[in-house]
């Protein structure tokens, strides 16, 4: 693989051990596919955030790299374990908060902008059409490639947060324009409506076609919100990095000669497979973190009314602010409900507080039942609202 | 005799030879206090693989495994040295944030040519192996 001077400068560590380690780690991932060169990044998404999740070893490792890493193109990263500002009213352990902000301590350090975030696209990091980023989180990875038509490979953690720190990423997969054309053709025979129809068509394509890429016909239009939660749910449940859907997503494909339909028996089965037979005691919207027009659907549709049963809404602080300013976030906590931000249900230690979750989000359902152990309840957005108040799923 | 090899993560290490046939999970796979393969049904289960030469096809699951390797490496479990049939990017990530040697591709197959207990070198700074 070709490195440029600078990039062999930076190899043999002349800028510093993180800026090292990070170059290593990349030019790794070069080798093992194959890239004949690296390639410049705009921006960098990070995940492993949560203390949850990366536990000690990852606190300890973030904090080696902050002692002279630096990052050099525009970085943020995944939701934390808690909400920063109102972890004791989450009910989060003192240990559990200390180590967490220790995380965000080394992030700030390496001049990472803690977001905190799964939908850095309406946050503040939204690149431009075919251009080269390196981003972790899945449905991002997913919603970056498809619905934007800017270029990244599923990255994890460390190599992202390498990114960030060199600028740079190996020119292999999804960088590469032959590596983006659909794969196998999926039409979709029936109408979808709201963000858990489209979740319910991840979960069938996914569970269908693996991580090959799909050219979906069949779709008349999408909503931005619909788009987020079919990207988090085909990389949930396929792997798949990027799709194309007939007349919605910008990039060129040719159209693949195998073909498969979804009708509407295949989504009534995606929704058997997320309902358990229980009552819900815990309510969770925001997987991708909600959207200011979410908050607006979530607050007309708590107006007047009390909940029965937890209702946590997680968004971005970055949305959180309108809302605050415009007055959803006012009735959403009047109602009974809480806002929570830098966070998600799936990386928070909630293990143990609940019996059955309620969501609106396919990929919600499977993390909660992996990481908390929860059974999990999946409609749409109305019919969690409905079941916050009343306390029974119907 | 030298065997050439793909270096992944730079380093030298002599150990002996502990292979599993099974490719290797280190995410919920192996106790990071103490190096041991905790995996139901894995061939390795029970054995530790701390100050091994660990030779494996290539990892699985979680990208956290590559902070599992690391938490191994500070708790001094850590394999001494990897060689691996083919790496992939979770095993890669790992061993170089934990300065673990790796390499891969050798030029015969690790599976023929080594067996249990082992005394090896892995030069990953020139790219072979050798047996002692």
């Amino acid at each position: 693989m070709y490195l440029t001077r600078e990039e062999e400068a930076i190899f043999d560590g002349e800028f510093g051990r993180a800026a090292q380690k990070s170059m290593e780690i990349i030019v790794a991932l070069g080798e093992i596919y194959d890239a004949d060169r690296l390639i410049e990044v705009k921006s960098a998404q990070i995940a492993g955030v949560s203390y949850h999740n990366i536990g000690d070893a990852g606190l300890e490792f973030l904090e080696v790299l902050a002692k002279d890493g630096k990052a050099r193109v525009l970085a943020t990263t995944n939701p934390a374990g808690m909400d920063l500002k109102n972890w004791r009213k989450q009910d989060i352990e003192d240990s559990f908060a200390r180590k967490q902000l220790r995380i965000m301590n080394a992030f700030k350090k390496m001049r990472i902008t803690t977001s905190c975030t799964c939908t850095p696209y309406i946050a503040g990091n939204l690149p431009k059409f075919r251009e080269h980023v390196a981003w972790s989180e899945s449905s991002a990875v997913a919603y970056a490639n498809s619905v934007i038509g800017a270029r990244t490979n599923r990255e994890g953690g460390p190599s992202a947060l390498a990114s960030a720190l060199t600028g740079k990423t190996a020119n292999y997969g999804l960088h590469l324009q032959e590596n983006r054309n659909a794969e196998v053709a999926v039409n979709v025979k029936m109408q979808l409506r709201g963000t858990s129809d489209f979740g319910a068509l991840g979960w069938c394509i996914g569970m269908e076609i693996k991580n090959r890429i799909p050219y979906i016909t069949g779709i008349k239009s999408a909503s931005m919100e619909e788009l987020k939660s079919l990207s988090a749910s085909i990389a949930t449940y396929g792997g798949t990095a990027m799709f194309h859907i007939d007349g919605i997503t910008p990039e060129r494909t040719d159209r693949p000669g195998e073909r498969v339909a979804i009708n509407r028996g295949n989504i009534a089965d995606a929704y058997e497979g997320l309902n358990d037979d229980a009552a819900p005691d815990f309510i969770s919207i925001g997987c991708p973190h909600c959207s200011l027009n979410e908050l607006r659907k979530v607050s007309e549709l708590l107006k007047g009314r009390k909940v029965s049963t937890e209702l946590w809404v997680t968004t971005s602080r970055e949305v959180k602010k309108l809302s605050d300013r415009i007055g959803y976030t006012k009735i959403i906590e009047k109602a009974g409900g809480r806002i929570a931000c830098d966070t998600c249900v799936a990386v928070a230690p909630l293990k143990g507080r609940f019996r059955c979750m309620a969501t609106d989000s396919a990929k919600n359902c499977y993390y909660t039942k992996g990481s908390n152990g929860f059974k999990t309840r999946f409609g749409e957005l109305k019919t969690c609202i409905d079941a916050a108040v009343s306390g029974e799923w119907r | 005799m030298e065997i050439k090899g793909r270096i992944i993560s730079k380093g030298v290490a002599n150990g002996r030879v502990l292979i599993s046939k099974q490719p290797l999970s280190f995410y919920g796979g192996v106790n990071p206090e103490n190096g041991v393969v905790v995996e139901k049904g894995h061939e390795l289960k029970g054995r530790s693989i701390k100050g091994k030469v660990l030779v494996f096809p290539h990892g699985k699951g979680s990208t956290v495994g590559s902070y599992t390797l690391y938490r191994l490496r500070k708790n001094r479990a850590a394999p001494k040295a990897i060689i691996n049939e083919e790496c992939e990017p979770v095993v890669a990530v790992g061993a170089i944030i934990s300065e673990i040697p790796l390499i891969d591709k050798l030029e015969k197959n690790p599976f023929r040519f080594l067996r249990n207990g082992d005394l090896i070198k892995v030069d990953a700074v020139k790219g072979f192996v050798k047996k002692k």
